[in-house]
């Protein structure tokens, strides 16, 4: 139970109010419908009280004083003036400051329309102006990173920006130099602000100082049309307000969800909207021509989908994907595989994952918010900063402004070591024994002992996912586990892409039917066949169960939804030898992915803000997704896809609109009782809610089992850790970030780099069991000794794929000895 | 009246006061073996309140009570604020560097007085010999045993670290020093919380001027009461008043309080330069309201007579301007240091100091308009509400007021003066057939 604060009276331009001890005045007032104006301040970070805008008049011993209501706490009996002729005195004073250097280049601002130094100049500024002096010049705009551009004459140094880089990100590459009316915000020189969220400090500018390029002179505000979504980046489910001008996305930003983003975005959610824009975009059916496609009408190319899926109907078919699509599309499209194609073989993941049932069914399971209040947290998952850079920013709140303390586990440096009480480093492969340290509280090796103290100190927040697609996922598991025998802890599964949490929620698992009930559940199963008529009976394959029985031939054909397993699915050899060996393939995809490239059939649909739903983030939140611009060419939503193809089939889905599927979701799948579109778009579920509500039911009763994992040890061991700008899609195809990918390279301890002779810069050749890359050698001291880090997915270390060991052969230029 | 606590030493030995020989053969360290030796960290701190000493920065702050603000949690800090920077101010100089083991030996009593085990001097970048001086007599101090661990066989244990600025006036202002000796930028903190409770690395923390300090051995020397014995009640004890400007004996001096500003500025100054007649003078630092011989020549030099007559003594520094003065041309000098020492994080500073400083500066050349008076006095209402003394402000801290001051003052007493250089401008302006502005 969250302690209730006290509450104090106090007087607001002569009215009384009963508010929150410890409030701020600008914030109580605010709740109570006066709006103090304000530059600084900023409700998700420290005040300040640089801009002075925000004075009231408060009583005291004293006498009136002017106080900035962004400092102040309320205080019982305090009385605040908020009106009054000394304080509209001082606004308007305030404002005449700022506008004085102000350059007034409105019309052609980015800001202009949705300024607040606009919109307060009118509502408490002067009528004009008194400043007949030669205003401040700068170079500008100058260039702060690759997608911010600075404007230090707009600039009313509010430190806004700077102290979001500080305070929130924790990459505090800008800051004021120099003072009086000469100080700036700069960078380092030789130091770009280079940040996974530069993005948002151009949201919070309250002038056009701060401007990003993928928006600057593309639209007037009062222009853009706008809804509510949530970000398709990642499984956070970062809230947004996604912007067109013309039917053409044009800005994201972040709203203010208190249980998820609180307002922050990182720059991959800001900026990968394009890859929608993109000319590559499918925008026709198309059917395989030799070793190319030919374009096709939707009714040619269904045709053939319905001919070569009813030819083999029953369990030679298997279904792959939906981790990138509304919980809608993807309950519609596992219904398809089960009802009308009647295959047990479907998978949302790519065996990068963990385990389904873990990830519906772990109990209890943290939300975000609890990290608001856990004593402790222990991440042993992916670096964040890379995997969900908005989690990465609640977690590092937790461990900055909210004192939890932090253990990372982690075979390498982590975006989050710096404010980690506790960082156990390790080589992949060795978790095993470092969990049984760590259960232990093991003395006198590390911090092991020192870390079990803090675990046993709740509330705790346990982060399980895995470090690197080398990890065998039954280790989360077993941290999970470990995690249920402490005293006082939750658990959040951490897997990233997308939906996918929904995507399992809907039944897109072998293990799993919709609404969290196991395959193997009598009443469930029966509950969905009174419904759909009969369903194929036991557990069938998962994502590499699918692939080797496709290699096997023992499967023949395989339907992809927005998936690409030749570069997502860890074996990458195997994934391609699969899509090679099936008869047929259809993809339904927004590109032609090194994947469904090597369809049969591709069929174009409708992706982000082309279609309205519904989508599950990593604590089990559903929150509405809206539709804005339209789709491209003949681009179909998923749902009206799959409804003609099952009628083709003589079948039916009762796909007739995604609000439609929503409520079949509600009526079929006990977790999601309750949910209703409704209630996301307009009741109290505004901030999504958090399944199963009280309707709701939880069937899966999932119990953690430390499968007794043996260490496995090699000289040299593969940690393949995710990167934020990956050579996926989103950044592929979004021109404003696809340049941000790193240099791809293979990283080694300088211990390891030493005793292979290997120096940096030096290419080498990495042989794994999947295949064999050349790269660049980098020396990462944070690594464990010996191992061997390479970023996944990049276009030089794509065809690497996952092995326990890999050798490392430097080579030699011409000459060498 | 002259009494010699601070200066005798300096006075009496001109090439060799900062030695530690010197400092104890002229009974040096003596207070500091009484305190350790016979007294509790109490009885040192009830002799400084008993003493009605009051800051010597330049605020006049009572001592004993600022200390008496200071909670129970340690650690805690000592700092001590040599950033003299104020135009007109240098008499911390000539403490810090003709008498700097009086200083050391003020710290090491304070610091017993308030349990503190380290203490900071922060030193202005511009002195880098007072600076030189304080750390040859801290080493001193070490080596003699005044210093390190377990002093005097007493058990006490203080280090002392001497800190340079980096040239910024506001990090005079005690938070902006704590800000600048923490390695961030030199901006003032808001208040509260206050430095008692939460001022360097977060710890309660006492700032004190050098020269208050400076006070301290002969105060636990002589006792409390004895200091409170010279001069008025309420400004008690002896100040080093740093005199500067159209007078013929300017420099540092030290006086028992409760003089006129006749008797400083035509008997102890010698009078105005050239037989000239006295124009204005400022009481107390370039930040302190204007005085006028027809208004202000009789009245005491106490803290609490000047601040009646609507300025300050402030950090003590005196500057006298004759009649060859053009007011406009000392206003503008004096907020063009205020524009330039701003830090620039409140608006009104950064902004309005800067803005004025160019009004002024355009009256001075010439183009100076007739509602240029009124605009001054409406820019510097801006900054400090109703113009009235002692300030008022909208922000943060009192830079920006300070740069009113001197607006203020020659609109009240010299407007005249004011009026006619703009005439003067209108009438150019007229000649040349060009619009003014």
């Amino acid at each position: 139970m969250a302690e209730q604060p006290e509450a104090v009276t106090i007087t607001i331009d002569g009215v009384a109010h009963e508010v929150p001890a410890g409030q701020l005045v600008i914030a109580a007032a605010q709740a109570k419908g006066t709006y103090v104006p304000r530059f600084c301040w900023h409700p998700r970070m420290k005040p300040v009280g640089m801009c002075r805008m925000c004075l009231v008049e408060i009583d005291t011993p004293r006498g009136k004083m002017l106080t900035t209501s962004c400092t102040t706490p309320v205080a019982d009996g305090m009385a605040i003036d908020t009106e009054s002729e000394v304080v509209q005195k001082a606004q308007e004073g305030i404002l005449e400051f700022l506008l004085i250097n102000h350059p007034l280049d409105c019309p052609v601002c980015d800001r202009g329309g949705e300024c607040p130094l606009q919109d307060q100049t009118v509502a408490y500024g002067p009528g004009e102006s008194r400043f007949v002096e030669e205003k401040r010049h700068y170079e500008k705009p100058i260039e702060i990173s690759d997608l911010v551009l600075l404007d230090r004459e707009r600039c009313i140094l509010c430190a806004r920006c700077t102290r979001f880089s500080d305070e929130i990100s924790g990459d505090p590459l800008i800051e004021f130099k120099d003072r009086g009316s000469h100080t700036q915000v700069i960078t380092v020189p030789g130091e770009p602000f280079v940040s996974y969220f530069s993005g948002n400090t151009v949201q919070i500018c309250p002038v056009g100082a701060l401007t990003a390029k993928p928006y600057r002179f593309r639209a007037r505000p009062w222009d853009l049309e706008a809804v509510e979504s949530v970000s398709p980046v990642d499984s956070f489910g970062s809230k947004v307000s996604v912007q067109s001008s013309q039917n053409e996305i044009v800005r994201i930003n972040g709203i203010d969800n208190d249980a998820t983003n609180q307002s922050w975005l990182s720059d991959k959610d800001r900026f990968s909207f394009q890859y929608l824009q993109s000319a590559e975009r499918v925008t026709e059916p198309l059917i395989r021509d030799g070793d190319g496609f030919r374009t096709a009408s939707w009714g040619e190319a269904l045709e053939l989908v319905s001919e070569q899926l009813s030819a083999l109907i029953g369990t030679e078919i298997a279904g792959l994907g939906g981790a990138r699509n509304t919980n809608e599309e993807v309950f519609a499209f596992q219904k398809f595989l089960r009802t009308e194609i009647v295959t047990p073989h479907l998978d949302a993941q790519l065996d990068d994952g963990l385990d389904h049932e873990l990830m519906a069914g772990i109990s209890p399971r943290a939300t975000v918010n609890d990290l608001e209040k856990a004593r402790t947290v222990l991440l042993w998952a992916g670096d964040l900063k890379e995997e969900l850079p908005v989690l990465y920013l609640r977690v590092r709140r937790a461990a900055t402004a909210l004192g939890a303390k932090l253990i990372v586990v982690h075979p390498r440096a982590t975006g989050l070591d710096d404010v980690a009480a506790l960082k156990i480093t390790y080589k992949p492969g060795e978790g095993p024994d470092v969990l049984r340290k760590l259960a232990a509280g093991a003395v006198g090796e590390g911090d092991f002992h020192a870390a079990r103290q803090l675990l046993d100190d709740g509330p705790v927040v346990v982060l399980c996912g895995r470090t690197g697609l080398t990890e065998d996922p039954r280790l989360a598991e077993a941290v999970a586990a470990f995690a249920a025998t402490l005293p006082d802890a939750t658990v959040m599964p951490v897997v990233r892409r997308g939906n996918v949490f929904g995507a399992i929620d809907m039944g897109m698992a072998p293990t799993l039917l919709p609404g969290r009930v196991p395959t193997t559940n009598a009443a469930g199963r029966t509950a969905v066949e009174n419904r759909w008529g009969p369903i194929p009976e036991g557990i069938g394959y998962d994502a590499a169960g699918i692939l080797e029985a496709l290699v096997a031939g023992e499967l023949k054909a395989l339907a992809m939804l927005g998936v690409d397993p030749v570069r997502d699915f860890p074996r990458p050899r195997l994934a391609r030898a699969a899509l090679e060996a099936a008869e047929f393939v259809v993809a339904f995809d927004l590109f032609l992915s090194h994947s469904s490239r090597l369809a049969d059939v591709v069929l174009p649909v409708a992706g982000f803000a082309e279609v309205e739903g519904t989508v599950t983030n990593l604590e089990g939140r559903v929150q509405k997704v809206n539709r804005l611009t339209p789709r491209p060419g003949q681009a179909r939503p998923v749902w009206s896809v799959l409804e003609d193809l099952a009628r083709r089939m003589g079948g039916e889905l009762g796909a007739l609109s995604a609000e439609a599927l929503s409520k079949e979701i509600a009526a079929v799948a006990p977790a999601y009782r309750g949910v209703t579109w409704d209630l996301l778009d307009w009741g109290e579920g505004r901030e999504g809610v958090v399944v199963p509500l009280a309707e709701g039911e939880q069937v899966l009763a999932y119990e953690p089992v430390d499968a007794g994992l043996r260490a496995t040890t090699s000289r040299l061991t593969l940690h393949l850790g995710r990167v934020l700008y990956d050579d996926g899609m989103m950044t592929r195809m979004s021109p404003a970030i696809a340049g941000l990918m790193p240099d791809a390279r293979v990283y080694l301890h300088p211990r390891d780099a030493g005793s292979l002779a290997a120096g940096s810069g030096q290419t080498a050749e990495v042989a794994g069991d999947e295949g064999t890359v050349t790269l660049e050698v980098g020396i990462d001291p944070t690594l464990a000794v010996g191992t061997v880090y390479v970023p996944f997915n990049l276009p030089a270390t794509a065809d690497l794929g996952v092995s326990d060991a890999v050798k490392i052969t430097p080579l030699r230029t011409e000459g060498e000895a | 009246m002259t009494a010699r606590i601070l200066t005798a030493r300096m006075d009496e030995y001109p090439t060799d006061s900062n030695s530690l020989e010197r400092y104890r053969e002229t009974g040096g360290y003596v207070a500091l073996e009484k305190a350790l030796g016979t007294m509790k960290p109490d009885e040192v701190k009830e002799t400084v309140k008993a003493s009605n000493i009051r800051g010597r920065g330049g605020a006049n702050f009572p001592t004993g009570v600022k200390w008496g603000f200071l909670p129970p949690t340690k650690p805690r800090y000592l700092v001590i604020n040599g950033d003299e920077s104020e135009p007109g101010t240098f008499k911390d100089r000539q403490l810090l560097e003709r008498d700097p083991h009086q200083l050391v030996e003020g710290i090491i009593l304070s610091a017993f007085a308030l349990e503190v085990h380290h203490a900071f001097i922060y030193i202005r970048g511009e002195y880098p010999k007072p600076a030189r001086r304080v750390q040859r007599a801290i080493d001193e101090a070490y080596e003699a045993g005044y210093l390190g661990t377990d002093i005097l066989g007493s058990g006490f244990d203080l280090d002392i670290t001497v800190h340079l600025g980096g040239g910024a006036y506001i990090c005079g202002e005690e938070t902006a020093l704590l800000n600048s000796l923490e390695g961030r930028r030199g901006e003032p903190r808001i208040k509260p919380p206050f430095p008692a409770v939460a001022g360097l690395y977060a710890r309660p923390t006492i700032v004190n001027n050098v020269e208050t300090l400076s006070d301290i051995p002969w105060i636990v020397a002589n006792g409390g009461p004895a200091y409170a014995a010279i001069g008025p009640e309420t400004s008690a004890g002896t100040r080093l008043f740093s005199v500067s400007g159209h007078v013929n004996k300017p420099g540092n001096y030290e006086l028992v309080m409760g003089m006129t500003w006749h008797d400083l500025i035509f008997d102890i100054c010698g009078g105005i330069r050239d037989d000239n007649e006295l124009k204005c003078w400022i009481p107390g630092g370039a930040s302190a309201p204007w005085f006028v011989p027809d208004l202000h020549l009789e009245t005491p030099l106490t803290i609490d007579d000047v601040g009646k007559n609507g300025s300050m003594l402030g950090s003590g520094a005196v500057i006298v301007m004759d009649e060859t003065t053009n007011v406009v041309a000392a206003a503008h000098r004096i907020v063009r240091f205020f524009a330039h020492e701003s830090c620039g994080q409140c608006t009104p500073c950064r902004e309005g100091t800067t803005w004025m400083e160019q009004i002024l500066w355009r009256i001075l050349n010439g183009h100076g308009r007739p509602t240029d008076l009124d605009l001054l006095l409406d820019v510097s209402d801006n900054i400090s509400p109703g113009l009235r003394w002692p300030p008022a402000q909208t922000t943060i801290c009192p830079l920006g007021p300070s740069a009113v001051s001197p607006i203020r003052s020659i609109m009240t007493h010299f407007r005249d003066e004011v009026e006619s250089m703009v005439a003067a401008s209108a009438e150019l302006a007229d000649e040349e057939g060009v619009a003014v502005g």
